[in-house]
């Protein structure tokens, strides 16, 4: 009995490994096509049908360039760099809940999810704590000016924000009460104003979610906060000395990092695998309530990549319509902005907790 | 199983602090320190107490230890400047004489100390886990608690005033 289910758990974590990585793939497709849409220009179209075949070319370019190490640089960390950066960006995911639980006849009931622990917020703001290791690192190794100072402006722009990142979790903690993404998932699937599924934290939590988008363009690294690799300045940031499939590691990661950083935000605010009148759509599909929930779960991992689309759209809205941040305006907006404010959103949430335990609301 | 694991921690605990003493390369000793909280992580979760080993890597490796990098990558100590100043030795004899004293003492300490033991009847496997763990920290040792906190703030606004430009003193 004990082998089965381990296999089903190692199947479902290859498959998001390589649904992320896909994902991924595509994302720089995607950034592209979109810069152009925004620009009013076609954008990579050449390679297949709508340039779909574009990341593939790339991928081959990447591999096939020479692999190029300073000499100078310190070898070992020089490749540390990015591999570290594309594992904690990969390990992020395992804790994601994708939807909810299948249940079949003979096996029982399967979560889609890599693996499900009770301390899954804290897991996710540890290993997106660890990320800049491999920024750091590959910053320093490469023995460059530019590259350490990349490093550096990414060192402490990470630790900075992550503070009012964690400072805006810790309102949605109270307000679950569960370290736990599945459960806080869950939560949301009550109905609201007799819409099931709609309870979501977004409409208890809107100044908890605009600091942590916010905070989730920092811990990217992406536009307007891209200051450590800021071309214009650092000629690349940290990235400046690294060519092939290893400045293709550090690319990559960081549309992991926005996959990862969508599946949180939808799972915390935007509901996770719930939708709009979930249950009435189920009780219409199927009498048989197992078969129902089946076609709900499915139906439900299906909205919730929708949702990670969406936001993956935005980040790439944002990148093309806003200009960079000056550094000290990007501290500034961090630490005088970001964490009162955090701490504000702390105190309401309290307070409305209290004031709804009192009356009964 | 578990007991394998515990080995394969402790061998790779030892082997990273070992690191961070005998690397020449100061960088290579922060990475090393990290390698060491990990497996301390390691340790934790294998005795159920997955709040402290989550906390542990945000609050060393992923906050303190940055900062550490962060100061050692600026001020670049490499193999150069380290090796420029040969230490005499006097150095290496006080060294000496001062770390087998701690030894000394460490061995005294240990040899009378009364290894904690447990009882398996009793001994419930979920304290560790984060509703116990607060459900302890408010109610049993909330005075302790509320100190650290207090004590917190102290160093938080110290810091800040440390790190306060004077009057007048302006960089850019």
């Amino acid at each position: 009995m004990e082998i089965p289910v381990i296999a089903i758990q190692a199947l479902i974590i290859l498959a998001i490994f390589g649904i992320t990585l896909l994902i991924a793939t595509y994302c720089t497709w995607a950034e592209r096509r979109i810069a152009g849409f925004l620009q009013d220009r076609p954008g990579p179209n050449r390679v297949g049908p709508w340039g779909l075949g574009q990341p593939l070319a790339d991928a081959v370019k990447l591999f096939f360039k020479e692999e190029f190490i300073p000499a100078n640089a310190n070898k070992w960390l020089f490749i540390a760099g990015p591999s570290l950066a594309m594992l904690t960006a990969l390990m992020s995911s395992a804790v994601v809940p994708f939807g909810n639980t299948l249940v079949l006849e003979d096996i029982g009931p399967i979560r889609l999810q890599g693996i499900e622990v009770n301390i899954g917020m804290l897991y996710i703001f540890g290993v997106v704590s660890l990320g800049v290791y491999g920024i750091m690192i590959g910053g320093w190794a490469s023995n460059n000016k530019f590259s350490l100072l990349g490093a550096i402006r990414a060192a402490s722009q990470n630790i900075s924000y992550e503070i009012a990142l964690g400072l805006s979790l810790i309102a949605v903690l109270m307000m679950s009460g569960t370290l736990s993404l599945r459960e806080i998932a869950l939560q949301q699937a009550e109905p609201l104003f007799g819409i099931s599924g709609m309870n979501w934290n977004i409409f208890y939590q809107p100044l908890g979610f605009i600091i942590f988008l916010t905070c989730a363009f920092a811990e990217t690294n992406r536009t307007p906060f891209d200051l450590p690799e800021s071309e214009a300045e650092l000629v690349g940031g940290y990235h400046t000395e690294y060519g092939s499939m290893k400045l293709g590691l550090y690319l990559f990661a960081e549309y992991v990092n926005i996959i990862v950083v969508s599946a949180v935000m939808s799972t915390l605010y935007f509901g996770g695998f719930n939708f709009p009148f979930q249950n009435e759509i189920g009780a219409l599909l199927s009498n048989d309530p197992r078969i129902a929930h089946n076609i709900i779960t499915i139906l439900g991992t299906v909205v919730f990549f929708l949702k990670i689309f969406a936001f993956i759209f935005f980040f790439m809205w944002v990148r093309w319509t806003l200009p960079r941040f000056r550094y000290d305006q990007l501290l500034n907006l961090g630490w005088k902005g970001l964490i009162p404010l955090a701490i504000i959103n702390i105190v309401l949430t309290g307070g409305f907790i209290l004031l709804s335990e009192h009356f009964g609301w | 199983m578990t007991g394998s694991l515990f080995y394969f921690l402790t061998f790779l605990t030892l082997f990273a602090a070992l690191g961070v003493v005998f690397s020449k390369n100061p960088v290579y000793s922060v990475l090393f320190l990290i390698l060491t909280f990990f497996s301390l992580s390691g340790h934790y979760i294998l005795l159920n107490a997955q709040f402290v080993a989550a906390v542990n890597i945000i609050v060393y490796a992923g906050a303190i230890m940055v900062l550490f990098l962060f100061v050692i990558m600026f001020l670049n100590l490499n193999m150069d400047t380290e090796q420029a100043q040969k230490k005499s030795v006097l150095t290496k004899v006080a060294g000496a004489i001062s770390g087998g004293l701690l030894l000394v003492i460490m061995i005294a300490v240990l040899k009378d100390a009364e290894v904690g033991s447990y009882d398996p009847e009793n001994f419930d496997s979920q304290i560790g886990l984060v509703e116990n763990l607060g459900h302890l920290l408010f109610t049993k040792y909330l005075l302790p608690f509320e100190l650290a906190s207090v004590l917190f703030l102290v160093a938080m606004v110290g810091a800040v005033m440390l790190g306060k430009k004077e009057t007048q003193q302006r960089h850019f």
